[in-house]
């Protein structure tokens, strides 16, 4: 270790953009991420695979009992059970990130030191939030992984395309999480927190999960149409039946503007969000 | 060529700087000068706004006004830059629950955007620091307070940094610990690295600081190197004197005029003096008997005590 002059007491400033909050380095922080899953117990892992799951055998299999089938986005007559699970699907897609992009990092940030201590190092807000976002959307392609699985154990798939069920519950949980972060900025207090749950309950349930759209009157209809998990809802669906036509671009064009305006809006708020 | 006598260039500017929480200003207009390898102190009471400093000049928290350059940069506009030549030992451990011990250097090294390779020898060089050696793989939550203030504090260092902001880092720490982290403190400021630190231990200003702000209620009190401090704000030597808890606030009436000034505190009176043990003649001369008597050499707890209307560690 060399003595230290004058000189080195001179920085040039970094002029790249956005270099007061990033200092390409996320990866370290997904670095991070993967070494605590590997020292994890794989239990504590595994327990967000199954609530859907569950979803899938109680009302799949015991209301399907009922229902009987039900006519899929093709228009030919499918099991109940394979008309929910890539509703399911999409469902879990953004319960799990939105749970990691707002009550995770809401946790973190007042209550754990994660955070504290990593903007004590060079990294900045922004590689911060891109790396937490990364982990939890691995987390989400893990759980999605999981349940196409067990979709296909239970001869609920009939297409190859139904591998691409994985990569678009990415890109659902994508869209969440990446607005997750910035509303979260704005959240002081748990009562605050809570609202979250009181918007995302209703949109589980109405947004066509568990029958069709055709049930509401045709105002109602509109509204769920602009809800974000309406389209992955109908996105999974296409996909799992191998239905596609313009729509399917119309949902992947709202998740691709989802997901940018979503990173634009907390790359504004970080400075809210980490620097108090 | 370098001369000794030259003015080292100012490492840390700081300019009225100011963090409000609510309407209550947590620093209220600070102002100074860290030049380059100096070990600058920050001194106060409880809330009087050194930690919010240390945070503002980490860039970790905001300023509500005031200017800050920290190696020629603001580190609002420049965070990461300024802070790879930060090392900072926070008050609380913010260590890494979930990461093994020898981990949480490894992968706080990452942050840094340092190598594998090189983390992983400067780690082991960190754990004999800390004296951690046995401990690399345990768990941080299986640490005691003490390791894990060790822990903190070799952490700080693994990105080699040229400034180090400690914030009361031997609190926890036993006699042992605490003496091996003033020898490395002083091995540093050998190699020319800057010290900001603060701590409520006097003997440790005294031991590390060149110079000192006392701060209270956000604001400086004063400034100075610890000799230049207690000449201007104490007495040579203290009287310490003591009458029994009930009877020092009654007996200190009849003390006037024993010395330059009185301080009474609950367990005993201070007698400011040239000479303490001439004020002790005229105290037993008019016929005052203290249940013991103590001549010391005046210390920076006096001037804290002088300045603050406080005692350092509350
Ligand atoms: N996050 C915060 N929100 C509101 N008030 C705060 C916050 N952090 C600090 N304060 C207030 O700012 C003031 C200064 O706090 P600070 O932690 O800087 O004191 P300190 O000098 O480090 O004290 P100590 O010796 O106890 O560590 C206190 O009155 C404290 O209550
Ligand atoms: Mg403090």
């Amino acid at each position: 270790m060399s003595i230290l002059h004058d000189d080195d007491y001179i920085l040039a400033p970094d002029r790249r953009p956005l270099s007061a909050l990033y200092s390409r380095n996320a990866r370290a922080v997904i670095e991070r991420g993967f070494r605590v899953i590997k020292s994890q117990n794989w239990v504590v892992l595994v327990s967000g695979f199954f609530e859907p799951v569950f979803y899938l055998l109680s009302m799949g299999i015991g209301l399907g009992r009922l229902v009987g089938s039900v006519q899929g986005p093709s228009g030919a007559p499918i099991s109940y059970a394979a008309y929910i699970a890539p509703a399911l699907l999409a469902v879990s897609a953004m319960n799990g990130a939105i749970y990691d992009s707002t009550w995770n990092i809401f946790f973190k940030m007042h209550f754990g030191k994660l955070y504290q201590s990593m903007l004590y190092t060079s990294l900045g807000p922004f590689d911060i939030a891109v790396g937490e976002i990364f982990m939890a959307l691995f987390r989400g392609f893990l759980y999605a992984l999981g349940f196409t699985g067990v979709m296909a154990v239970m001869g609920l798939i009939a297409t190859p395309w139904a591998l691409l069920l994985v990569p678009a519950a990415v890109t659902v949980a994508f869209g969440f999480a990446s607005f997750g972060m910035a509303i979260t900025s704005y959240m002081k207090t748990f009562q605050q927190m809570d609202v979250i749950t009181f918007v995302m309950l209703p949109m589980f349930l109405f947004s066509a999960t568990f029958y069709p759209l055709s049930v509401y009157p045709e105002p109602v209809q509109w509204v769920v149409e602009a809800l974000p998990l309406w389209h992955g809802v109908e996105l999974m669906r296409e996909i799992s039946t191998g239905a596609f036509s313009v729509l399917t671009l119309v949902h992947l064009l709202y998740y691709l503007v989802m997901i940018l305006v979503g990173l634009a809006f907390t790359t504004r708020r970080l400075r809210a969000l980490f620097l108090r | 060529m370098v001369t000794s006598v030259r003015a080292a260039q100012p490492v840390i500017t700081a300019r009225n700087l100011v963090k409000a929480y609510g309407d209550v200003n947590a620093v209220d207009g600070i102002s100074f000068d860290v030049p380059a390898g100096e070990s600058f102190g920050l001194l106060g009471p409880n809330g009087a706004g050194k930690s919010t400093t240390m945070r503002m000049i980490g860039g970790v928290s905001q300023r509500t006004s005031g200017q800050l350059d920290i190696m020629g940069l603001d580190p609002e506009l420049q965070g990461p830059e300024v802070r790879a030549h930060l090392g900072v030992v926070p008050q609380q451990d913010n260590l890494d629950e979930e990461l093994r011990v020898r981990d949480n250097l490894i992968i706080y090294g990452r942050y840094f955007g340092l190598s594998r390779s090189y983390l992983a020898q400067r780690a082991d060089e960190l754990l004999e620091f800390a004296q951690l050696e046995d401990k690399a793989k345990a768990r941080v939550d299986s640490l005691s307070g003490g390791m894990k203030r060790r822990l903190t504090i070799a952490r700080s260092l693994i990105n080699d940094p040229k400034i180090l902001l400690l914030d009361e880092p031997t609190t926890g720490l036993d006699p042992q610990a605490r003496h091996v982290l003033w020898d490395r403190l002083f091995r540093l400021k050998e190699r020319g690295v800057t010290l900001v630190l603060t701590t409520h231990y006097m003997d440790e200003a005294e031991q590390l600081c060149d110079r000192l702000i006392v701060v209270d209620k956000g604001q400086i009190m004063a400034e100075g190197s610890p000799a230049e401090l207690i000449r201007k704000h104490s007495s040579r030597e203290v009287l310490e004197v003591r009458f029994g808890t009930d009877r020092n606030a009654a007996a200190a009436d009849q003390l006037d005029g024993t010395g330059d000034r009185i301080e009474v505190l609950p367990d005993r009176v201070l007698v400011y003096s040239e000479n303490g043990e001439e004020s002790l003649e005229v105290i037993r001369a008019r016929g005052l008997r203290p249940m013991t008597s103590l001549v010391r050499r005046a210390s920076l707890e006096d001037v804290f005590l002088r300045l603050t209307g406080r005692s350092l560690i509350d």
